[in-house]
């Protein structure tokens, strides 16, 4: 499909306007093919090539430190990428990673968005600033809670810690995945709070009511009615975030570096090391692919498990 | 027993008083019709009733026991809300027995009541089902099983088939005046449908601006409405409202004249009216006969006409602009325009004060029942 067939048979077709129904239907699925080819086309280049590129990669010896040794290797890179001791690490540590901020973000992001719900004084400046920390950058996130909130000298913390005449924490050397796990769920929190903020709108008030008159108390009405209520918009919080959640790599990066050893290395940052640090492309890019297959084995168990819970009508 | 004793009742929304003091009794047995236009407070009050807003002064009274500051579940009330507010991710089952499971009620108490009301409301087969495979009119009984199992003092309706289309309505209103017998229950049912409350009702409260305008059997507020918010509210078409003032009162009655031209004698006793007051002449539109032209001192130009098979409405716009509707015979037949006389039954008709305040009429024997 091209671009240029279109005008050919735009003119081929204004002599002679289709006959029958079957006719003017062809030239309709046809006419809407040509319109969608561009962009499908493009889509495919740019997925197809650089799968390719690094399925490629993955399959020779490629080092920028030994140029023009570029042979076949065949599976090696693999073989070396799931024996590399920062493999078990890393996959552990990604796992640890979503799964935590999953969790910290589901529950916390539930409890504000139904303490939120409730009408108070400055109720609509409390929720633009729960929202605020998703629309700050990791990168400038991550750097706020290294050098103006955790940092052991000049931290906020540390001086909270100070005030009570504890021994301030360096984070980052004593509990760097804890703090990541911090960082990153502040960042992730008002997404989830966000979406079940919203969702909580459209909670029946009648609903509530009827429980109220049933005996419920807040409690409850809180298991019994919000919750429910929350399942789908919960589902959707999981499924987007862990998406984004399996690839965190700036807010690693401008803090611990992946360490101290690999305590902080994600599948994401290990393939980065690798490449960019170690140079080895093809070890990356079998790393890479690895990735790939996990995060679809991720989606295919999250579309399974949730995505029949949201096109399910009962 | 279940007697609702409501004394001074106020609410306010802050500086907004919805509810301006009411006062009510509501006896056993009584299936009470609570109509308005919206936003009298007929909704605001039956919430005040079940406990779904806080009363900002009086008391409600629940069989000598004050129940103004006790919790809804503790009321011995239940309620079926306007959208039924079932529990969607509950089954049928499930919300039936939601209140009792929530009071620990031993399980084969629960499953025997739940089966109870299901069986009187035909929900036999649906128990398994979601909300959401249930059409309206299910859902609706489901919401009223919701309520029976509880086995409250009182139900409460909250313009329960508002929801409902016309034909499913007329069902379902033959149902709750059915369920109504047949449990025998106290009811008290909020609807700006003034067909509903005709229909239903042992005893309609009309209510206007928070206040109750006036509290009958359907048929009393028809015929001797207190007031023309009342007269006007009660009857469809609604009555008609022509403006005159008054010629002579006498023993015999009243003698009004009628901007649009008529002197009528009408049989109404009054001590309060003189002379040159001004009135207001209410006539229902099933009082009024359509004559010819030359028959009658009344005469009009007949507007549009509407053919409904049993009744022809007849649209009537007087010289001075008033409007009115008569309800002639279905096989009225007039012309667009035509030149018509109008005879009103006179001892039907209304007659109210410069105030809007009825002046009374005497009674026919039927009517006084």
């Amino acid at each position: 499909m091209s671009i240029s067939s279109l005008p050919a048979e735009g003119t081929a077709h204004a002599s002679a306007p289709p006959v029958t129904v079957h006719e003017e239907r062809q030239r309709q699925s046809r006419l809407s093919l040509a319109m969608v080819s561009p962009s499908v086309a493009v889509l495919l280049i740019w997925m197809a090539v650089p799968l390719a590129m690094t399925i490629y990669f993955s399959l020779i010896r490629y080092n920028l430190l030994y140029p023009g040794d570029n042979d076949f290797v065949g599976l090696e890179n693999y073989y070396f990428f799931l024996t590399d001791e920062g493999f078990t690490a890393g996959m552990t540590n990604t796992l640890l990673l979503v799964c935590s901020v999953l969790l910290i973000s589901v529950v916390v992001g539930v409890l504000i968005a139904v303490l939120v719900d409730t009408s108070f004084w400055g109720r609509g400046i409390v929720r633009v600033l729960l929202i605020s920390p998703f629309f700050i950058m990791p990168t400038v996130s991550a750097l706020v809670w290294k050098n103006l909130l955790l940092h052991p000298v000049s931290g906020v913390f540390a001086a909270v810690w100070r005030f009570f005449g504890a021994e301030p924490i360096d984070w980052f050397a004593t509990y760097p995945m804890e703090a990541i796990i911090l960082i990153v769920s502040w960042q992730w929190v008002p997404f989830a709070v966000l979406l079940l903020m919203t969702a909580m709108q459209s909670l029946d008030q009648e609903q509530k009511d009827a429980a109220r008159l049933d005996g419920a108390g807040p409690v409850a009405i809180f298991w019994h009615i919000t919750l429910p209520h929350l399942a789908r918009p919960i589902a959707v919080v999981v499924m987007i975030e862990t998406i984004f959640l399996l690839s965190i790599f700036a807010e690693i990066f401008t803090t611990t570096g992946g360490g101290p050893g690999y305590e902080t290395t994600n599948l994401a940052y290990l393939i980065y090391s690798q490449a960019l640090l170690q140079f080895d492309v093809g070890l990356a890019s079998a790393g890479g692919l690895v990735a790939v297959l996990l995060a679809n084995i991720a989606a295919f168990i999250l579309i399974r498990m949730i995505g029949k819970n949201l096109t399910d009508k009962g | 027993m279940s007697d609702l004793t409501i004394r001074n009742l106020k609410k306010s929304f802050d500086d907004t008083h919805i509810i301006k003091g009411i006062d009510l009794d509501i006896k056993d047995h009584e299936f009470v019709v609570f109509v308005g236009p919206s936003g009298c407070g007929k909704s605001t009050l039956l919430r005040l009733i079940a406990g779904l807003e806080e009363v900002t002064s009086g008391s409600i009274q629940l069989d000598e026991r004050d129940i103004t500051d006790v919790a809804p579940a503790k009321r011995d009330l239940a309620m079926v809300f306007q959208s039924y507010a079932l529990y969607p991710h509950m089954t049928v089952r499930k919300n039936m027995s939601f209140a009792l499971d929530l009071a620990g009620i031993d399980k084969a108490e629960i499953q025997r009541k739940v089966e109870d009301a299901a069986k009187v409301l035909e929900l036999g087969p649906l128990l398994e089902r979601k909300p959401k495979a249930l059409s309206g009119g299910q859902r609706q009984r489901v919401a009223i099983g919701r309520s029976i199992v509880r086995n409250p003092k009182i139900f409460l309706f909250d313009e329960p088939l508002s929801n409902l289309d016309a034909a499913l309505r007329v069902l379902m209103r033959l149902e709750l005046a059915r369920l109504h017998k047949e449990l025998n229950a106290t009811m008290i049912y909020v609807t700006h449908d003034q067909v509903e409350a005709m229909t239903l009702a042992d005893k309609v409260v009309v209510l206007n601006a928070g206040r109750v305008e006036q509290v009958g059997s359907p048929l009393e507020l028809y015929h001797h409405p207190v007031n023309q918010f009342v007269a006007g509210f009660i009857g469809t078409p609604k009555m008609a409202f022509l403006k005159g003032t008054v010629k002579a009162v006498s023993n015999a009655g009243v003698t009004v004249a009628l901007d649009c031209g008529p002197h009528y004698q009408l049989p109404h006793q009054s001590t309060s009216l003189k002379p040159g007051d001004d009135i207001t002449f209410g006539i229902r539109p099933e009082n009024i006969e359509v004559v010819g032209a030359d028959q009658s001192p009344f005469k009009v130009r007949l507007d549009v006409t509407e053919h409904l098979g049993a009744d022809t409405y007849c649209y009537i716009k007087l010289a001075n602009g008033e409007m009115m509707t008569v309800r002639a015979p279905g096989d009225f037949m007039a012309d667009y325009g035509q030149n018509a006389g109008l005879l009103p039954d006179l001892s039907q008709a209304h007659l109210f004060d410069a105030s809007g305040k009825t002046i009374p009429r005497p009674r026919t024997p039927a009517q006084a029942a």
